[in-house]
């Protein structure tokens, strides 16, 4: 069937079944690959995306429900809060292999943009939906902290 | 993997012997270092496309008129950082500008590209890209800078010694010339490939030892390319049943439903299971699951780890076959004025990297091409070539980045590249196939960490040394049958025993015995192979017998060591580290364990709180490392602090249970690893050495159970014999 998204700031016809996760319909439809797939359960958090700014688990979630939804992906992040978080990134040498970034990135901006001061406790609840098998977790909590700070001091 | 040392190459032998010699080596370049192809036949570009052609310097190093410098990476970058690692050889040798150093994968080419420390096959393992490409791909640098200065002193007229290069620009005092690489570039390449090369005193290295950007870019903001993500035209995706256990073989197929879902195009069968192809993956994924198979499941493996524990046990009590003996140990135990025995349980572990196995094919009238996080490029070329009945140089591999491996896309019989180019065969269609395993078929095929059982007996004299030390190992052997067979000696699979054949503290009558099991359960080498299990056994053992002597831990061990300065080394600076003569607050504890892998000197510290209901956190850890020269101080912060998190996982809660031949933990909600409020903080210490450097991708990774089961024993005094620990003291 044809479905509209709003995926990225643009509408976007696509032709899914619908019950296709809309990883999938991200994936191989839209050819947006930077979302991934690590479990098909929303175990791993590999595939987090934002819907209306809030971290969910693309995966497990029908393109039916999301129809009328603004979705953004790693492709599309481009609030102050997501470059700070990148920033961070970048400057910590968070990443090993990589495949869990996005969704840790995508967890890591949606928690700023509604906490700009997240404590420890914060960090392990917003983040601990998302694997790292490298377990680069104790610099992804360190870049959390960072962008936290970036964003307080241009504020 | 690393052991393959005996078939390397000699001339390597040398250089390294003479590496950590100080001034200004000068070297005879080989072949394989500084070697031009025939014709320039590059891997394809996939994406970022360069505005020009890089033009070949030397099989490593091409340099654009557009400035930049690209380094052919010739192993797999999976996250430990090799894609910084090596250009970073070449860019010093170079006297490049990081700015302008761009990381590539190498061609699948042996002759070019080999693991120098494994003989004619390229690949990725044992911690040892670096280790072999310390000199190799310094003198690559050095070569590439040198032919840049022959163009320059040509073009003005001037003694090539007057030349100087600095970060990427060449220039002339005298004469006030100067020039960019790629202003040279053309030039350069026309230059004779150098017959000796200087290399750098390491004093004068302005690269090596710093913080350098990674090259693996693209992780941040979604663009790296993984196999997962490749996109080829008329590409279809193929999704395999595999039998329910192990042996089971295909007696009918029922694809009628399949072929009704939306999408499939075909469904073939293959010899690991019958294959679904569809336009997109849920497609495929839903004709796998509407397929109606029957198997037989007469010969198929249908025991429970249960059992082969207790089969192990048994097994673990009566002499095995010698993988090390000096002494008696008999007669050490009679004299004894102690003797300390204890069991240790090991389950299976997958790997459970985040990126589920995965390979496209794409088979051409006149071969074949592969996309794959290879690890072992010149197996799986000989592998796809088998099943297609060509030469494997008409195999072409491009090497994507890797999702995490740690060791399971070093497959010793390249399974899922196989299945890959079985389904593309059978399809026998002229489009690429991408085959993706769900998380479940990753977790179900097997290719585990072997379960084993070890017992160790201790016998100790009155003032408590240690004066006979038997160790018995039970398990599978991971290389019988492999290509990598040769490290099977007089039926001692070396992978088994290794880290604890070779122990570091000083023993009369020392025993390693082997029980090598043969059941069909695929196993595999998983991140630091056998120390995954020989580090716990020895190092928790060590810990009961400095109890049993009235020790402490970290004093019974500087006995044993003597003057073996490197252990000595990472040991004392981790206790200083840590703070480990200063009394704890209460509810704190501390254990220690020590363990060389890979040629690494790794000395451990956790730090544990255990709260009033015997819950424990693992608050800290204080880790040395001596790899020799550190040539990526940060990125080797990362692998030893990712090592460590990666231990602990199968330290607190991972393991792969067999029941009735099933794998019962097949996706995240069963199979347990740490998340990032498991993860403690870890704090680093680098010894600065100038010996040669070694690997750090695995040698931080076993070290952390046992000194996390230590610091339990030293809380309880209650022993830890099995893995997991669980989450209570």
């Amino acid at each position: 069937m044809s479905i509209t998204l709003k995926i990225n700031g643009e509408s976007r016809q696509v032709n899914a079944e619908p019950d296709t996760p809309l990883l999938w319909v991200i994936r191989d439809e839209l050819k947006l690959t930077g979302t991934k797939f690590g479990c098909g359960i929303a175990q791993c958090g590999a595939c987090t995306v934002h819907m209306n700014g809030q971290a969910i688990r693309s995966c497990v979630m029908p393109v039916s429900a999301v129809a009328e939804q603004e979705i953004t992906t790693i492709e599309g992040l481009n609030s102050k809060t997501a470059a700070a978080v990148q920033t961070a990134w970048e400057d910590l040498a968070v990443v090993q292999c990589g495949y869990c970034q996005s969704g840790q990135i995508m967890s890591a901006t949606a928690l700023l943009e509604k906490n700009t001061q997240p404590n420890d406790g914060d960090i392990n609840q917003a983040m601990s939906g998302n694997i790292c098998r490298c377990a680069t977790y104790m610099r992804v909590r360190a870049a959390i902290k960072q962008a936290a700070t970036d964003l307080a001091r241009e504020v | 993997m690393r052991k393959f040392q005996q078939m390397s190459i000699n001339r390597r032998a040398f250089l390294r012997k003479s590496a950590g010699a100080g001034a200004g080596l000068t070297l005879m370049v080989g072949l394989s270092a500084c070697s031009r192809q025939e014709t320039a036949s590059g891997p394809q570009q996939l994406s970022d496309a360069v505005d020009s052609e890089p033009l070949e310097a030397n099989a490593f190093v091409k340099i654009g008129t557009d400035n930049r410098v690209t380094v052919m990476i010739k192993h797999l970058e999976m996250g430990q950082g090799t894609y910084t690692g090596l250009a970073t050889l070449v860019a010093e040798e170079m006297d490049a500008d990081w700015e302008q150093i761009v990381s590539q994968s190498a061609p699948a080419d042996a002759k070019r590209y080999a693991n120098l420390q494994w003989g004619p096959v390229q690949g990725t393992g044992g911690s040892s890209a670096i280790p072999n490409s310390y000199m190799q791909l310094r003198e690559a640098g050095a070569a590439a800078r040198q032919m840049l200065v022959g163009a320059a002193a040509a073009a003005w007229e001037v003694a090539a010694g007057e030349i100087a290069v600095v970060k990427g620009r060449v220039s002339h005092a005298a004469s006030g010339r100067e020039a960019s690489f790629g202003e040279l570039a053309e030039a350069a390449v026309q230059q004779p490939l150098p017959q000796t090369v200087t290399l750098k005193d390491p004093k004068d290295f302005t690269l090596i030892g710093t913080k350098l950007s990674r090259k693996d870019i693209g992780k941040t903001d979604g663009t790296a390319v993984f196999t997962q993500d490749i996109q080829l035209p008329g590409m279809l995706t193929a999704v395999v049943a595999h039998p329910p256990r192990f042996g089971a073989r295909l007696q009918r197929v029922d694809d009628s439903a399949a072929r009704q879902v939306k999408g499939v195009v075909n469904v073939v069968t293959i010899p690991t299971g019958v294959a679904v192809l569809a336009e997109t993956f849920w497609q495929a994924k839903k004709g796998r699951d509407a397929l109606q198979l029957e198997w037989d499941e007469s010969e198929a493996f249908n025991q429970s780890s249960e059992e082969l524990i207790q089969q192990y046990r048994e097994l673990a009590q009566q002499p095995g076959a010698s993988a090390q003996k000096h002494g008696d140990v008999e007669q050490g135990f009679a004299a004894a004025d102690k003797v300390i025995e204890a069991s240790y349980e090991f389950p299976y572990l997958a790997h459970a990297a985040m990126e589920p196995l995965n390979c496209v094919v794409q088979i051409h009238a006149d071969g074949a091409e592969v996309w794959n996080g290879c690890q072992l490029q010149t197996v799986d070329q000989a592998a796809v070539a088998g099943v297609l009945g060509i030469k494997p140089e008409s195999v072409v591999i491009h090497t994507l980045l890797a999702g995490g491996s740690f060791g399971r896309r070093a497959g010793t019989n390249s399974d899922y590249v196989v299945e890959a180019t079985e389904i593309a065969k059978a399809h026998a269609q002229p489009v690429p196939v991408k085959l993706v395993w769900t998380r479940e078929d990753d977790t179900n095929a097997g290719y585990f960490r072997p379960l084993y059982v070890h017992h160790l007996k201790a016998g100790l004299d009155k003032q408590g040394n240690i004066v006979a030390w038997q160790h018995r190992i039970v398990g599978q052997s991971i290389l019988t049958g492999s290509p990598f067979a040769g490290m099977v000696q007089n039926g001692i699979d070396l992978s088994s025993v290794e880290g604890a054949i070779h122990l570091p503290y000083k023993m009369d009558n020392f025993s390693v015995e082997l029980h090598t099991v043969d059941i069909n359960v695929p196993v595999l080498w998983w991140r630091s192979v056998g120390s995954t299990h020989t580090a716990y056994s020895t190092e928790a053992f060590i810990d009961e017998l400095a109890a049993a002597a009235g020790r402490d831990p970290i004093a019974y061990r500087l006995d044993m060591l003597g003057d073996d300065a490197r252990h000595r080394g990472v040991l004392e600076l981790a206790a200083e580290k840590s703070g480990w003569k200063s009394p704890l607050p209460a509810g704190r504890v501390r254990g220690f364990a020590l363990h060389k892998s890979f040629g690494t000197y790794v000395a451990q510290v956790a730090e544990l709180s255990i709260a009033d209901d015997q819950r424990y956190r693992v608050e800290k850890v204080t880790c040395a490392v001596d790899c020799g020269v550190a040539i990526n101080p940060d990125v080797i912060r990362a692998q030893i602090e990712g090592g460590i998190g990666y231990g602990l996982s199968p330290a607190l809660i991972s393991e792969t249970t067999l029941r009735e031949g099933k794998v019962v933990e097949a996706n995240f909600d069963r199979y347990q690893v740490i998340r990032i409020d498991h993860m403690p903080a870890i704090d680093v210490h680098i010894v600065n050495s100038a010996e040669s450097p070694t690997g750090v991708g695995e040698p931080g990774t076993p070290v952390i159970a046992p000194a996390v089961a230590n610091a339990l024993f030293a809380a309880s005094g209650k022993p830890r014999h099995k893995l997991p620990l669980g989450e209570r003291v």
